[in-house]
């Protein structure tokens, strides 16, 4: 029934050899694992680091042999403890999943069943695969809880899902994965869909659980933030191949293959901060389908010469366990220099306009609350307080950054100051004239003032509608003469094709959409343009295309922006000010160099340890978060911060901090600040 | 929660306010009482007296909502609204045009309706489940592709067909069961069991194909994926998981319809002679006795909120988000 | 030699026709339309549904083609008279089998009748069963019957394979013509389209159904040329007959009740979901009151009352034609009224999400007025839903024409329908032998015509719905070993 019970420490727990999988899609057979080796020891982690669509998820789903209804495993081998997974039967492969190897999920929402508690959860698998039922199950699944660091863990283990919150969720995952005591836990982008605190605890929750048990861990992740601080060896994937492997500390003194290289370089970060335009990927990855002849990064790669074209690269060494699948490190290519880093390609003067200019976009106190209704009137029982007075201004051609974890309300200030929500209270006013209090018509002209840039790419433009219709839709609405040749003036703008107008969103991809989108808001010419994690759901590679293209039309036209993230690193490229909120207020606000360099409260604090650098020095000393963000309709007394601040005294519980900065430091919401 | 039902009871109210309106209009303001006596008693024997006649059996001789005759409360109480729409509130439907009192014949007539319609009921939605699990069960198979084909064709296949077509093979050609007919008690099973069976038969292809669809949903959801990468067989995934989740959609066809079984079925009833209330229904129509009519709209929409409100219910047991919130 | 007469059914299965081919025009000209429509174009099953479809649709066209004929003049008068009886099309093409009737019940193809009679044979009085006035007269020996038929059976194969040859010759050609290829290249692709690197359009399904439709047409004319190929009922009416002529009503009830309701579900749906508050509490509360009528009891009622009005007033009401017209048209709209109330809530519901989307947001960020955002972001992606509910809702009406005729609050009873066809028939069963040529002409026909119209209907749902799309089939291919 099992393979050889001998195994050497050396020998690898995970044995990857020549793993393809396809999937029959209507664009033909796409092999989205293509050939790939590697190897994961006991005790240690295995990062695969890739963007979208580059087969990471399906490696996993390869492993674990749960692919998609349209895929399968086209060849190659997979050991675990020297036993072959590939060709045990179904009963078998059913003994090994969640036993020997587990796995945890990107979307914890979902990846839980909502109509089952989190105790049958777990219990099924102690069942299955434990033997373990009734009290003595009970007992272990309190044990795991209590591993994974589940506060009150004897209650909770008989509530569902939907009373966890999104990082409890995760730990509930992880537990759950832990009952079987796998020996490989195989973790697919588990902290994207968390907030960078949470982040911060299921990342070191892992690493700890790492440690005590001795698992084996195969990490995916697109984050090289979360490569830095978790795996021990790196793979990088692109188009459905290996294409790097090297050990933690050199891949991050040295990538050697230039797609490693421009992820790195594609990173936004404060080195580069105004001084330049970030190295962009051109273009984005090929489809899977694709019958490859060369390189799969040839086309996108600055250092392609006629031999990428034509001939796929073989593995070369390229240091000291460093493997690259590259021509550059042929031996017979020595000739070719050794690649460095491509500078950035433009160093452009500091864009900043000087302080001290006329506001263009003020809000004062503005608030959003939205009622709750209970009970059988539906009587208004309260509000849910998404944002509670909160106050900032911009300058013409200056960037304000609004950073904050999601449910923190920044995305709703943002519709309140365009009025597309109804503001509770306050004032939004815009060249000094308030917004609020404008009838429609006068809003209609003010409208052409201030845009919009949503998150979504995919949402945000209407399917049915030309690129042109929907580009001209703005300047139609605002009497604003919306001609063949403006849209195209605008498409060309933002790096794409005139003759794009007549085309339908789905022939674009992501980053192409958004800048669609970001012509649309060109389009009425506009002085301030809200923008909503623009770059959120796009590749870093795409990121920097996007950041760049934002930059280069602050310098060239004067516009200011407002724009919300989460991201730090994306704040540090591109702000000039920034805000951090906490459930519906600002704690911090004052210029980038001063928040992000020195900042004074103690959440700024620990929202910026928490974020994982993609360098080797990223064990700083985190300053940890416990706890979840409270609900906005129930928040705390006082200072709203008081429950996961280190420093609460009696004080923070009972008065609420005022925002204030003296001597030209930062103005900061806080009793005990710096 | 306790607040969600009391909510919907009231929600009922202006609902169950909204049909009564609707079946006053469309009965006595659409056509006045004279059209139909006029149409009812023939062209050869209309006379204004014969007329007259006709309305003052049945009660049709007051004025529609404002008697201003009558005196004091009496003004809005001896109306036709008042007579033959509010009272129906309090179950009071008068009576048909036989003489009979109609709310007496209902609930003789319950009995009968009820015998074929729950054992209809729960072993339909049995097999329509158990025959959806199987096709998902093999889902992507020729067995799925072909039990597919069969829901369709068995779905293009009128009712009337399964009803004369069963009649014809069991009762006819092989002599089973009796062709028609029903008696009480014990005896009622061979009367029963045609009847359930073809009306079984000739559900499971639309259902059974909505609840295939309602699976497949489920079963492409993340949870499904996490329940396999725990290494639960694909039965139990199927059972434990998709089943208890899809379970939710399925009520809200399911439990609506429970309080209608009460209305028994017009085709078999009539088809096989049972005398339930469908048969009484076919026959009003048949005759049109406007009186049966109107009371069975009522009664079916007061059976039908009702059935709304047990789909609430039924919600707050089944899933845990709706329960503790 | 007639006039013409426009029923009001006719002008609306007309506008609706005209309408269908706006409509196409619209869709080749949208892009999203035309990207959805040719997945329907790529399922042979779609394609081979479609091509029955259009069969059914063009008798039921021809079928609405009306006229009352001429009577001969009468003797001194120059008055032109027209008969009362309203005529289509289709009975001027089949007059062989409207007019030659029997005295009553005769099986398929027979030569004599179902029941004997007394009558007279070299001066004997005997009871046998008669010869048929038209079925198999033309005889000179009842025993030739068989070899009679099978010559009719080649004969009419025969023809309608030409005319399938020529239909597809020309077809062909045309297609050839449009792609610029050879004739022959054109030939072996329509059959054996190269799958692996397209997607084509599943002509090959076409041609063969309607190379089994042609013969089974032309079978079908050559017998009853002289024979009633389905029998005939109990009035000695040719059954034949009475199925083509059910077409147009199952057709037009299947089509004509979505039709007139659903801009009432659209506007509201529409208005509910997107306006919400006042407007959304009043809309739900109008569906709900609706809705919890049981369906076939409003129906009951709305359908008595209709009658009442139709009896009361005859002098609406020129010809009997078009009085069983009016019903029809009433019919189609009380079916309507009780069912509009479903999609209203789908698109309540739908508008509700859409609303919500960047895309509106981004609109309104524009100042976009709220007419506008609806006719330009909401209803062009609402129309899968509204397309879908009308193919959807085409076999469910068709299959309840019939049981509601059968109740009795169906079509008038003069009208040829299949309820009214089953509900002739019915007790019949229970004669010794079983009379069932009806009953089976009914079945074949309606399956036929419903099972095409649900396949199609799953095919148009499979290519609109965003959420069916491409359940893709799975290769089980082995792991290399």
């Amino acid at each position: 029934m099992s393979g050889p019970d001998v195994r050497h420490v050396v020998e690898p727990l995970l044995d990857v050899r020549g793993l393809i999988a396809e999937l029959d899609t209507p664009a033909g057979i796409a092999r989205a694992v293509d050939g790939l080796d590697f190897e994961v020891r006991a005790g240690e982690t295995m990062a695969l680091l890739g963007e979208s669509g580059c087969g990471k998820s399906m490696t996993a789903g390869a492993l674990m042999r749960l692919l998609p209804d349209v895929g399968y495993i086209a060849g190659g081998s997979v050991k675990l403890a020297g036993r072959e997974l590939t060709t045990l039967t179904e009963a078998q492969m059913r003994e090994s999943r969640g036993s020997d190897m587990a796995m945890i999920f990107q979307e914890p929402a979902t990846s839980l069943n909502p109509v089952l508690t989190v105790l049958q959860q777990i219990g099924e698998v102690l069942a299955t695969h434990r033997g373990l039922r009734g009290a003595p199950a009970r007992a272990r699944a309190l044990e795991l809880l209590n591993a994974v660091g589940i506060p009150d863990a004897a209650r909770r283990l008989d509530e569902y899902p939907f009373q966890f919150s999104g990082g409890m969720k995760q730990r509930a995952m992880i537990a759950m994965a832990l009952a079987g005591e796998p020996r490989l836990l195989i973790a697919d982008e588990p902290t994207t869909a968390l907030d960078v605190t949470i982040q911060a605890q299921v990342l070191d929750l892992l690493a700890r659980l790492q440690r005590e048990r001795g698992m084996a861990v195969l990490l995916i992740t697109h984050d090289l933030g979360v490569v830095a601080r978790m795996a021990h060896q790196i793979g990088v994937m692109y188009a459905g191949q290996l294409i790097e492997q090297a050990p933690r500390a050199a891949f991050f003194t040295r990538p050697a293959h230039p797609y490693s290289k421009l992820l790195f370089d594609a990173l936004p970060d404060a080195a580069r901060h105004g001084r330049g335009e970030l190295a962009t990927i051109p273009g984005s990855v090929p489809p899977l389908t694709t019958a490859f002849t060369g390189c799969r990064l040839a086309d996108r790669c600055p250092q392609a010469w006629s031999r990428c074209r034509d001939e796929a690269p073989a593995w070369h060494e390229a240091g000291e366990a460093q493997r690259v699948r590259c021509h550059l490190y042929d031996p017979a290519e020595t000739a070719r220099a050794a690649p460095t880093a491509t500078a950035p390609s433009t160093v452009v003067a500091d864009g900043r306009i000087e302080a001290g200019q006329a506001r263009l976009l003020s809000v004062r106190d503005l608030k959003v609350h939205f009622p709750i209704r209970r009970g059988v009137l539906q009587r208004v029982v309260g509000h849910v307080r998404a944002v509670d007075g909160v106050s900032l201004d911009i300058r013409p051609g200056r960037t304000l950054a609004l950073v904050g974890e999601s449910g923190c309300g920044k995305t709703t200030v943002g519709k309140a100051i365009l009025r597309l929500i109804e503001p509770t209270g306050g004032t939004v006013s815009l060249d000094g004239q308030d917004v609020g209090s404008l009838s429609r018509s006068a809003l209609r002209s003010l409208r052409a003032r201030m845009q919009m840039v949503f998150q979504d790419p995919y949402g945000s433009l209407n399917p049915r509608m030309r690129v042109g219709e929907i580009i001209g839709e703005g300047m139609g609405a605002l009497q604003q003469g919306g001609d063949g040749m403006a849209v195209a003036r605008l498409l060309e703008q933002v790096g794409l094709r005139a003759d794009m107008a007549d085309r339908y969103p789905h022939e674009f991809s992501g980053g192409q959409r958004q800048r669609i989108a970001i012509a649309r808001s060109l389009a009425v010419q506009p002085a301030l343009i809200v923008c909503d994690e623009p770059t959120s759901a796009l590749d870093v590679s795409v990121q920097a295309q996007i950041l760049n293209l934002l930059g280069r039309l602050q310098r060239d036209m004067g516009l200011a922006y407002l724009f919300i993230t989460h991201n730090i690193a994306v704040v540090e490229h591109l702000a000039h000010d920034v805000a951090v909120m906490y459930l519906g207020r600002i704690v911090e606000i004052g210029s980038v160099d001063q928040v992000l360099g020195a900042p004074r409260h103690p959440y700024t604090k620990a929202l910026l340890s928490a974020v994982p650098r993609a360098d080797l020095d990223a064990a700083t000393l985190p300053q940890k978060l416990t706890g979840d963000l409270p609900s906005p309709a129930d928040p705390p007394s006082g200072c709203h911060f008081h429950p996961r601040c280190p420093r609460a005294q009696a004080r923070c519980r009972t008065d609420v901090p005022v925002l204030e900065g003296h001597d030209g430091r930062q103005a900061v919401a806080c009793w005990f600040a710096d | 929660m306790i607040a969600y039902i009391i909510r919907r009871l009231l929600y009922a109210i202006p609902i169950l306010i909204g049909v009564n309106l609707i079946t006053f209009l469309l009965f006595f303001v659409v056509n006045s009482p004279d059209d139909i006596a006029r149409m009812q008693l023939g062209a050869k024997r209309v006379t204004p007296e014969a007329i007259e006649k006709w309305k003052a059996e049945r009660g049709y001789d007051k004025p529609l909502v404002w008697n201003a005759a009558a005196p004091g409360v009496a003004k809005a109480t001896d109306t036709i609204l008042f007579d033959k729409s509010v009272r129906m509130f309090a179950l009071d439907f008068g009576r048909a045009d036989d003489g009979r009192d109609i709310a007496l014949e209902i609930r003789s007539r319950m009995g009968p309706s009820l015998a074929i319609a729950i054992p209809t009921f729960i072993l339909g939605l049995f097999v329509t489940v158990s025959f959806a699990l199987l096709l998902v069960f093999f889902r992507n198979t020729a067995l799925d592709v072909g039990g597919v084909v069969l829901c369709v064709a068995a779905m293009s296949i009128s009712g009337l067909f399964y009803i004369i077509g069963g009649q014809y093979l069991v009762s006819k050609v092989w002599n089973l069961v009796p062709i028609s007919g029903y008696s009480g008690g014990l005896d009622a099973g061979k009367f029963l069991i045609l009847p359930v069976l073809i009306s079984v038969v000739g559900g499971i292809g639309a259902s059974a194909r909505w609840y295939r669809t309602l699976f497949l949903e489920e079963i492409n959801k993340d949870y499904v994926r996490t329940a396999r990468a725990k290494g639960l067989s694909e039965l139990h995934v199927l059972f434990r998981h998709v089943l208890k989740n899809a379970m939710i959609p399925i009520l809200t066809g399911v439990v609506v319809v429970i309080p209608l079984l009460f209305m028994g079925s017009l085709l078999l009833e009539s088809f096989f002679g049972i005398p339930g209330l469908g048969s009484y229904t076919i026959d009003a129509i048949g005759s049109q006795d406007f009186a049966v009519v109107r009371s069975m709209v009522f009664i079916g929409s007061v059976l039908y909120i009702v059935g709304l409100l047990l789909t609430d219910i039924s919600y707050t047991l089944v899933d845990p988000r709706v329960r503790l919130k | 030699m007639f006039r013409p007469v426009f029923l009001w059914s006719d002008i609306l299965l007309w506008a609706m026709v005209a309408g269908c081919i706006a409509l196409a025009v619209y869709c080749r000209r949208q892009d999203y339309l035309r990207r959805a429509w040719r997945r329907v174009g790529e399922s042979g099953v779609a394609m081979a549904s479609a091509t029955i479809l259009a069969a059914f649709v063009s008798v039921g066209l021809l079928d609405s083609l009306h006229y009352q004929p001429r009577l001969p003049a009468q003797e001194g008068s120059s008055e032109v008279q027209y008969a009362p009886e309203v005529l289509s099309a289709l009975d001027a093409l089949v007059a062989d089998l409207r007019l030659n009737k029997e005295k009553t019940y005769s099986a398929p193809l027979a030569t004599h009748a179902f029941a004997k009679e007394t009558m007279e044979r070299d001066g004997v009085q005997t009871r046998d069963y008669p010869r048929l006035k038209w079925g198999g007269a033309h005889l000179e020996e009842v025993a030739g019957r068989d070899s009679d038929l099978a010559r009719r059976a080649a004969s009419g194969a025969f023809y309608g394979l030409l005319l399938w040859a020529v239909v597809v010759g020309v077809a062909v050609g045309w297609m050839a013509l449009a792609r610029g290829a050879p004739y022959g290249a054109t030939c072996r692709t329509v059959w054996r389209p190269d799958t692996a690197t397209t997607r084509p359009i599943a002509w090959r399904a076409v041609f063969v159904t309607l190379a089994v439709l042609c013969v089974i047409g032309g079978v079908t004319a050559a017998w009853a040329a002289g024979y009633h190929v389905f029998g005939t009922d109990k009035v000695g009416q040719d059954v034949l007959y009475l199925s083509l002529k059910s077409v147009r009503t199952a057709l037009l009830i299947g089509t004509l009740t979505t039709l007139v309701t659903l801009p009432l579900a659209v506007a509201l749906g529409l208005i509910a979901g997107f306006r919400g508050g006042w407007w959304d509490d009043a809309i739900q509360y109008l569906y709900t009151v609706l809705n919890s009528i049981p369906g076939v009891l409003l129906i009951a009622a709305m359908v008595l009352m209709m009658q009442v009005i139709i009896d009361t007033h005859p002098e609406w009401f020129e010809t009997a034609a078009e009085r069983a017209d009016a019903r029809l048209l009433a019919l189609c709209f009380i079916l309507g009224l009780t069912s509009w109330t479903g999609l209203c809530r789908l698109l309540r519901a739908e508008t509700l999400k859409l609303r919500e989307l960047d895309y509106v947001q981004a609109a309104r960020a524009f100042g976009v007025g709220d007419a506008r955002i609806m006719a330009r972001h909401i209803l062009p992606n609402l129309m899968h839903i509204v397309l879908i509910a009308l193919v959807m809702d085409f076999s469910g009406l068709v299959l309840s024409e019939a049981v509601l005729s059968y109740i009795g609050i169906g079509v008038d009873s003069s009208m040829n329908s299949f309820g009214t066809m089953i509900n002739a028939a019915r007790l019949e069963l229970s004669r010794e032998p079983v009379v069932w040529w009806s009953l089976a002409a009914a079945f074949v026909l309606m399956l036929a015509l419903v099972l095409a119209a649900n396949l199609f209907a799953d095919a148009v749902r499979d290519a609109f719905d965003p959420r069916f799309q491409w359940r893709a089939r799975r290769i089980l291919k082995k792991v290399a070993a």
